[in-house]
C-alpha cells in the first residue's frame, strides 16, 4: 500500500465515521425528539408504533436520499471540473440544474394537470424528464460557448446567461400554476428533499449505483484529460470521445439528482475542491472522497435546514448555498 | 483590459442622431403608454379614457380603473425602465466594464434581501420604509460585489464582476428565501419580486418621480465626467478630474435609481445591461448623449415589456422580469462570447 493510498483510506474512514455519526444524530433530531435508545427499540420492534413510523417512513428515506444525492452531485461536479479544466464549474452555476428544473416544471405542468404531488409512476419518470432538460441545457451551453474551442471562462459566462433564461421561463410556468403548486414548486426548485419517501430512493438508486462506479472506472482517463489535450492525445486517449462520455456521465448524475432533490448549487463546486485539497488530484482517490464529502455536507445541511428554524424547514439547497457561496467568493478572491 | 476597447472604439459622435433618438423615442413612449392604458381586461373606449383625464368622475368604474390602476402602472413602467437604463449606463461608464448593470452586480439581490427582512420583522412597514430598505439593500449588494473585486488580486475584470455578482446573488437570495419561508412572507416577497409594475399605486409613483428626476439630473450633470472616466482612470486624473468625487456621486445616483426601481418594480433584469449598449452603438461613446437616450429607450422598453406581459397569456400576467430576461439573455450571451476573447 503506497503512502497516497493510505492517505485516501484514512481520509475516507474519517469521513465515513463522520457520516455515520451525523446519521445517528440526525435520526434523533426533529420535531419529535427520539432518543437513541428509543431508535434502537423501534428497529428491534419493541418501540412505539409512532416512533417506528416517523423513523422508517419519514427520516430514514430522507437521509438516504441526502447521502445519495450529495454523493451524486459531488461526483458530477468533480467530473465537470476536470473535463472543462475549470475550477469554477458546478452543475448549479453552469445552468445544468436550471435546465433540469425547467423540464420537471414543464412535465408537472403539462402531464400532471394541477397536482404537484406525484403518483407512483411519475416518481420514476421525473428523473428522465430532468435528464432531458439537463442534456438540453448542456448542449445549449456548449454550443453557445463554442468558438474555436471552449474556454473555461466563456463556459461559465454562457452558463450564467442560460441560467437566467431558464430561471425566467421557470417563473413564467410557475406563475401559471395554482398557488399551492406554486409554493411547492418554489420549495422544490430551491433544493429540497422534504417530500422524500422510499419511492424516491428507489427512483434515484439505480442512477447513482450505475454512474458513480462508471466514473470511478474512468478515473485514469480523467487524470490524463486533466493534463491538457495535447498531453492526453500523446498518451493515447481519444480526447473528444472521452470528454463526451465523461460529460454525459456528469450531466446524467446532475440531472437525476435534480429530479429528486431540486436545484442544489455549489455542492458540486465545494466537495471536489476539498477532496483535492485533502488527497490530491488523482481521481482514483479524489472521486470517492468527493462523494463522501458531498454526502456528509448534504446530510449536515439537511439537518441544519430541518432544525435551525423549526417548525418551518429551510430547503437544503438554501443551506448549501449559504455555506458554498462564501467558498466560491473565497476562490474568486484567491485566484 | 482589452475587452473594454470596444466601448471606446468608435470615436464618432452623433449629437443629431441622439436628438432624433430622443424625439422619436419620446413620441413612441407616449404612444406606448397610451396603448398600455387602453389595453386591459376591462374594455374601455378611447373617449372614456379621455374623459377620465379631462373630467374625472369618481362614480364611474371605468374612470376608476384608468385613474387608479392603469395610469400609475404605465407611468411607473416608464420611470423604472428609464432609471434602470441610466444606472446601467453610469455603471458601465464608470467601471469601464461591459457587463456592469444593476442585476448582475447584486444590487437587486441586495434589495430583495433587505426587503425580505423588512417584510418579516416589520409588520406594518410603510411604502416609504420599504423604499428606504431597498436603498440600503441595493447599497449592500453592490458594496459586497465591489469589495470582492477590490480584494481580488487582478482587480475587477468583467468576468470576475459577473462571477462575484452571481455568487453574492446566490448567497443573499438564499438567506432571503430562508427568511421568507420561516416567517411565512414568501407569498408577499414573490409577489413583489416577480410582480413587476402590476400592483403599482399612485403612492409608489409619488415616491418614484422625485427620485428618478433627481437621479437623472445628477446623471446628466455627471455625464461629461463619466465620459472622461470611461477613457480610463489615469487619463481622467491626467485631465484634472477629481475621480473620487465623480465615483462617489455616480455610486450614489446608481443606488438611488436602482433602489427606487427595485422597491417599486421588484427584479427586472437586463434593462440596465442591454439599453446602454444599444444606445452606445447608435450615438457613440459620449455619455452626454448616452444618458438621456438611455433614459428614453429604457422607459420605452419597459412600457412595451409590460404590455407584452399582459398580452402573452391573458388573463394571467407574465412577470415582466421574465420578458426582459428573455430579451436580455441573448444579448448577454453575445457579450459573453465577445468578452471571452480578451480574457
Amino acid at each position: 500500500m503506497t503512502n497516497k493510498t493510505r492517505k485516501v483510506m484514512s481520509v475516507s474512514m474519517i469521513l465515513l465515521l463522520a457520516i455515520i455519526t451525523v446519521f445517528l444524530i440526525s435520526l434523533n433530531m426533529g420535531t419529535l425528539k427520539i432518543p437513541l435508545a428509543e431508535v434502537i427499540k423501534a428497529f428491534n420492534g419493541t418501540g412505539s408504533e409512532q416512533n417506528y413510523t416517523v423513523l422508517v417512513h419519514f427520516r430514514l428515506p430522507r437521509m438516504v436520499i441526502a447521502i445519495l444525492i450529495g454523493a451524486g452531485i459531488a461526483v458530477s461536479g468533480a467530473i465537470l471540473q476536470s473535463v472543462s479544466r475549470n475550477a469554477l464549474a458546478d452543475p448549479g452555476i453552469l445552468g445544468i440544474n436550471s435546465g433540469a428544473g425547467l423540464a420537471v416544471v414543464l412535465y408537472i405542468f403539462y402531464f400532471q394537470g394541477s397536482s404537484f404531488s406525484s403518483g407512483v409512476l411519475s416518481v420514476y419518470i421525473m428523473p428522465f424528464a430532468a435528464l432531458l432538460g439537463a442534456f438540453l441545457a448542456t448542449f445549449l451551453i456548449y454550443t453557445l460557448a463554442w468558438k474555436q474551442g471552449v474556454t473555461p471562462i466563456r463556459l461559465v459566462l454562457v452558463g450564467i446567461g442560460i441560467n437566467a433564461a431558464f430561471a425566467a421561463l421557470i417563473i413564467v410556468f410557475q406563475l401559471m400554476m395554482d398557488p399551492n403548486n406554486f409554493m411547492q414548486a418554489t420549495i422544490w426548485l430551491s433544493g429540497s428533499i422534504w417530500g422524500a419517501s422510499w419511492e424516491y430512493v428507489y427512483a434515484i438508486l439505480p442512477w447513482i449505483l450505475l454512474l458513480i462506479p462508471l466514473a470511478l472506472y474512468k478515473s485514469q482517463n480523467l487524470n490524463v484529460l486533466n493534463l491538457g489535450d495535447h498531453t492526453a492525445t500523446g498518451l493515447g486517449v481519444k480526447v473528444e470521445r472521452e470528454r463526451r462520455t465523461l460529460l454525459f456521465i456528469s450531466v446524467a448524475l446532475a440531472g437525476a439528482c435534480v429530479a429528486v432533490g431540486g436545484g442544489i448549487a455549489f455542492l458540486g463546486l465545494v466537495a471536489p475542491h476539498l477532496a483535492r485539497k485533502w488527497v490530491g488530484p488523482r481521481h482514483q482517490g479524489m472521486l470517492p472522497v468527493s462523494a463522501l464529502i458531498g454526502a456528509l455536507v448534504l446530510l449536515v445541511a439537511d439537518m441544519i435546514g430541518k432544525n435551525l428554524m423549526a417548525p418551518s424547514e429551510i430547503p437544503v439547497g438554501l443551506v448549501v448555498s449559504c455555506l458554498g457561496a462564501p467558498y466560491f467568493i473565497y476562490l474568486l478572491i484567491k485566484d | 483590459m482589452q475587452a473594454n476597447h470596444s466601448i471606446t472604439k468608435t470615436k464618432t459622435y452623433h449629437p443629431k442622431t441622439a436628438v432624433a433618438v430622443i424625439v422619436s423615442g419620446l413620441c413612441l413612449l407616449v404612444l406606448a403608454m397610451a396603448f398600455s392604458i387602453i389595453y386591459g381586461a376591462a374594455n374601455i373606449k378611447l373617449s372614456t379614457i379621455w374623459e377620465a383625464f379631462v373630467h374625472f368622475d369618481s362614480s364611474s368604474t371605468a374612470h376608476q380603473i384608468i385613474q387608479r390602476l392603469r395610469m400609475p402602472r404605465a407611468v411607473a413602467a416608464a420611470l423604472i425602465g428609464g432609471s434602470l437604463a441610466v444606472s446601467g449606463a453610469v455603471m458601465q461608464g464608470m467601471t469601464r466594464n461591459a457587463l456592469a448593470s444593476p442585476s448582475i452586480m447584486g444590487v437587486t439581490a441586495g434589495a430583495t434581501f433587505v426587503m425580505s427582512i423588512g417584510l418579516a420583522f416589520m409588520e406594518s412597514a410603510s411604502n416609504t420604509t420599504l423604499m428606504l430598505l431597498s436603498f440600503a439593500g441595493a447599497g449592500l449588494g453592490a458594496g459586497l460585489v465591489l469589495l470582492i473585486g477590490s480584494l481580488s488580486k487582478r482587480g475587477l475584470t468583467p468576468v470576475k464582476l459577473a462571477l462575484a455578482g452571481s455568487a453574492v446573488t446566490a448567497l443573499l437570495s438564499s438567506i432571503s428565501s430562508a427568511i421568507a419561508i420561516h416567517f411565512n412572507v414568501a407569498k408577499d416577497i414573490s409577489f413583489w419580486y416577480a410582480g413587476g409594475v402590476s400592483g403599482v399605486q399612485w403612492v409608489n409613483v409619488q415616491l418614484l418621480i422625485p427620485v428618478s428626476i433627481v437621479g437623472l439630473l445628477l446623471a446628466l450633470g455627471l455625464s461629461r465626467s463619466i465620459t472622461v472616466m470611461s477613457l480610463g482612470e489615469e487619463v481622467a486624473t491626467g485631465l484634472g478630474q477629481k475621480t473620487g468625487i465623480v465615483k462617489f456621486l455616480g455610486t450614489l445616483l446608481v443606488l438611488l435609481l436602482t433602489g427606487a426601481a427595485v422597491a417599486v418594480g421588484g427584479t427586472i433584469g437586463f434593462v440596465g445591461l442591454v439599453i446602454p449598449h444599444i444606445v452606445r452603438f447608435i450615438v457613440g461613446p459620449d455619455y452626454r448623449l448616452i444618458i438621456p437616450c438611455s433614459a428614453v429607450m429604457g422607459a420605452l422598453l419597459l412600457v412595451f415589456a409590460d404590455v407584452a406581459a399582459r398580452m402573452i397569456n391573458p388573463p394571467f400576467e407574465t412577470p415582466v422580469g421574465a420578458i426582459t430576461a428573455i430579451i436580455g439573455v441573448p444579448f448577454f450571451l453575445y457579450l459573453a462570447r465577445r468578452e471571452g476573447r480578451g480574457l
